[in-house]
């Protein structure tokens, strides 16, 4: 069976002063119908704009190659009422909540807008499924919100909204831009559990980007790992953590504090992250990398498979022990 | 919504007893002798001298004065005209017409033109664009007469479309003389309303909000129109409203120079010949109607946004 979303040899370009820059090189991922993909990395790896690139909202000017295919079709194709046609199948969940719902307009009105403009689907009808699907995203009463406007809502509750908006149009994937980093502890975890019920419940197919390893084990079957543009390790979920593969993820895994275990001083990564465009000929990981040999700085690794997975590292057999013993 | 429009009939109110204070003392301190008008510049009697000066209530002091006219131009009673020995009411009224179908035309002109082509440079960036930058930049610095001398120049002289003068007769006879009047005086509000327009799209149209509009499948024209167009409405409504204000004042020139019989060319002759009551009449019109454009284009943008009738942010 292909897969429903089918990224291959993704590179973008966006102009930064004269001359387009890359922010992505080389991105492969394949989501199958229903199964949650994570992607992670630090700020700047490129984790947005690879979701950006599959919803065909990249900036203008920015250049393009490689292949996206939705449930086989050729999306960088896709012109007018086609792409109007894809992305009610393509749902995308901002981070943002405040800044991505408008605010002027009634949150009944955000809701219901996709429908009534896309569906053709009538006023009174659009405010039922909308009412629905506020509950079904545990917003007890909707009704009675459809009147309010974004700013007299908590951000948990407008980022509720954002999801029941994103699954009115009935869409077979959801990708979700880091939908709870703006939000506080608390509502982060409530918004993490209405986004992976609703997905089991529906089959949804997700792409789930975040920061947090741990969160994406939580709630994806596989997690691809992002550095400088680039996925460097894509496995199942479970793995990464105690087996990783590549030093970034297990830096990565290393940098969130246990709540079990006291530690002295906190891990961090060395260095600071770079962006695809300063990547020098080797692997981009190797100036912060503590298992770097020359190799490393004067080799780009290419994506390989290993035992359920890929990573994209030249010591990736040399370190399989070290690694899942120090950060296991 | 009900408090906020509380406060700002509240502020309306003292923003009117203000203006009203300021056109009763600019008027009085004004240089002048009524009473030379009344005379026409020949020497009186002083007996005749005292009665008039009675009449016209020129020996109280300054404040009863003021109290006294306040308070029967609340009650619609302006005094008598000097020069023309009617209710000063009743003059101003059979000219407001012309003043109200003016400003109005010209502000009709004002939103349409102005968001028109603001618009259109918003969603056609390169040579559109740079049209419409160039032009309203012109535009914003040319004042009314300037305007209305080329208008004249163009379009009544060379080409002969429309009158340069008068009032007119009928709707339509009407509607056609005040078209170029509307438009001198409308030029610069236009130009200004179309710059902010512009801006105020572009700005929109590169929010995250429009973002999520596009990924959800919405069409270009219906982002445009429910989102980039809906919000930026809320700064063109504002300029829109003190731009028509603000062209209440500016109507005194362009009906000089169109000869339309309106309150405006009125205001002026009345200064020239001291008609005291009836400056103080018009001008207390004016700013009353001033201040309620103001405030109109004030509640229109709350209207809007409802994010301003929070708090006191307004």
């Amino acid at each position: 069976m292909s897969p429903l979303l089918e990224v291959s040899g993704l590179t973008v370009r966006l102009p930064v002063g004269h001359q387009p820059k890359p922010v992505l090189s080389d991105v492969s991922l394949t989501i199958a119908a229903g199964e949650a993909l994570g992607l992670v990395g630090e700020s700047g790896s490129g984790k947005s704009m690879t979701a950006r690139a599959v919803a065909r909202l990249l900036p203008p000017g920015a250049q393009v190659e490689g292949d996206i295919r939705y449930a086989g079709t050729d999306l960088r194709a896709l012109r007018g009422q086609q792409l109007r046609e894809l992305r009610t199948r393509v749902a995308v969940v901002f981070q943002d909540p405040r800044a991505h719902v408008n605010p002027v307009r009634r949150i009944g009105d955000f809701l219901t807008e996709a429908l009534r403009l896309t569906g053709r689907v009538s006023r009174r009808e659009a405010t039922d499924r909308a009412v629905r699907a506020l509950d079904e995203v545990a917003v007890a009463d909707g009704r009675r919100l459809l009147d309010r406007y974004p700013h007299q809502l908590s951000g948990g509750m407008l980022q509720r909204v954002m999801i029941a908006a994103a699954l009115l149009t009935e869409p077979r994937l959801l990708l979700a831009d880091e939908p709870t980093t703006a939000l506080d502890v608390t509502t982060q975890a409530e918004v993490m559990a209405i986004i992976d019920g609703l997905r089991r419940q529906r089959g949804l197919s997700l792409l789930f980007i975040t920061h947090d390893l741990d969160l994406a084990a939580a709630v994806c079957d596989r997690t691809a790992v992002m550095y400088a543009g680039r996925i460097v390790e894509t496995r199942p979920s479970a793995l990464l953590h105690g087996h990783p593969l590549h030093p970034y993820t297990a830096a990565l895994g290393a940098a969130r504090p246990s709540v079990t275990t006291r530690v002295d001083r906190l891990a961090t990564i060395p260095g600071r992250p770079l962006s695809a465009f300063e990547v020098p000929d080797g692997c981009a990981f190797a100036a912060r990398c503590v298992y770097a040999q020359d190799p490393c700085r004067t080799h780009r690794p290419e994506l390989a498979s290993v035992d359920e997975g890929e990573v994209a590292c030249l010591r990736a057999e040399d370190l399989r022990e070290t690694l899942a013993v120090t950060h296991g | 919504m009900a408090g906020y429009l509380a406060r700002r009939a509240a502020m309306l109110l003292v923003t009117l007893l203000v203006s009203s204070f300021l056109v009763f003392t600019g008027v009085t301190l004004a240089p002048g002798d009524p009473l030379a008008t009344l005379s026409g510049n020949r020497s009186l009697p002083p007996e005749t001298v005292a009665v008039l000066r009675e009449r016209y209530h020129l020996d109280d002091p300054f404040l009863v004065r003021y109290v006294a006219w306040l308070g029967d131009a609340v009650r619609g009673d302006l005094g008598v005209s000097i020069a023309q020995r009617q209710d000063v009411s009743d003059l101003i009224a059979s000219r407001a017409g012309t003043t109200a179908a003016l400003v109005l035309y010209a502000s009709a002109i004002v939103v349409a033109a102005g968001v028109g082509f603001g618009l259109l440079a918003a969603l056609r960036p390169g040579i559109v664009d740079s049209m419409v930058v160039a032009g309203t930049a012109a535009a914003v610095a040319v004042p009314p007469f300037i305007a209305a001398i080329v208008l004249i120049a163009v379009f009544a002289v060379a080409l002969d479309w429309f009158p340069a003068f008068g009032t007119g007769s009928g709707l339509l006879g009407q509607i056609r003389h005040l078209t170029l009047p509307a438009f001198a005086l409308a030029a610069a509000s236009t130009a200004a309303v179309a710059r902010v327009t512009r801006t105020a799209v572009r700005e929109e149209l590169g929010r995250e909000h429009v973002q999520t509009a596009v990924s959800r499948g919405i069409s270009y024209p219906a982002v445009v129109r429910r989102h980039a167009l809906r919000n930026a409405a809320v700064p063109i409504a504002t300029l829109a409203g003190m731009s028509t204000a603000s062209m209440i004042a500016l109507a005194a020139v362009v009906e000089r120079v169109f000869g339309l019989n309106g309150l405006g060319a009125y205001l002026v002759n009345a200064a020239l010949s001291k008609d005291i009551a009836v400056v103080q009449g018009i001008c207390l019109v004016l700013v009353t109607a001033f201040v309620l454009v103001n405030t109109l284009g004030d509640v229109v943008a709350a209207a809007l946004d409802p994010r301003i009738t929070l708090g006191r942010r307004a």
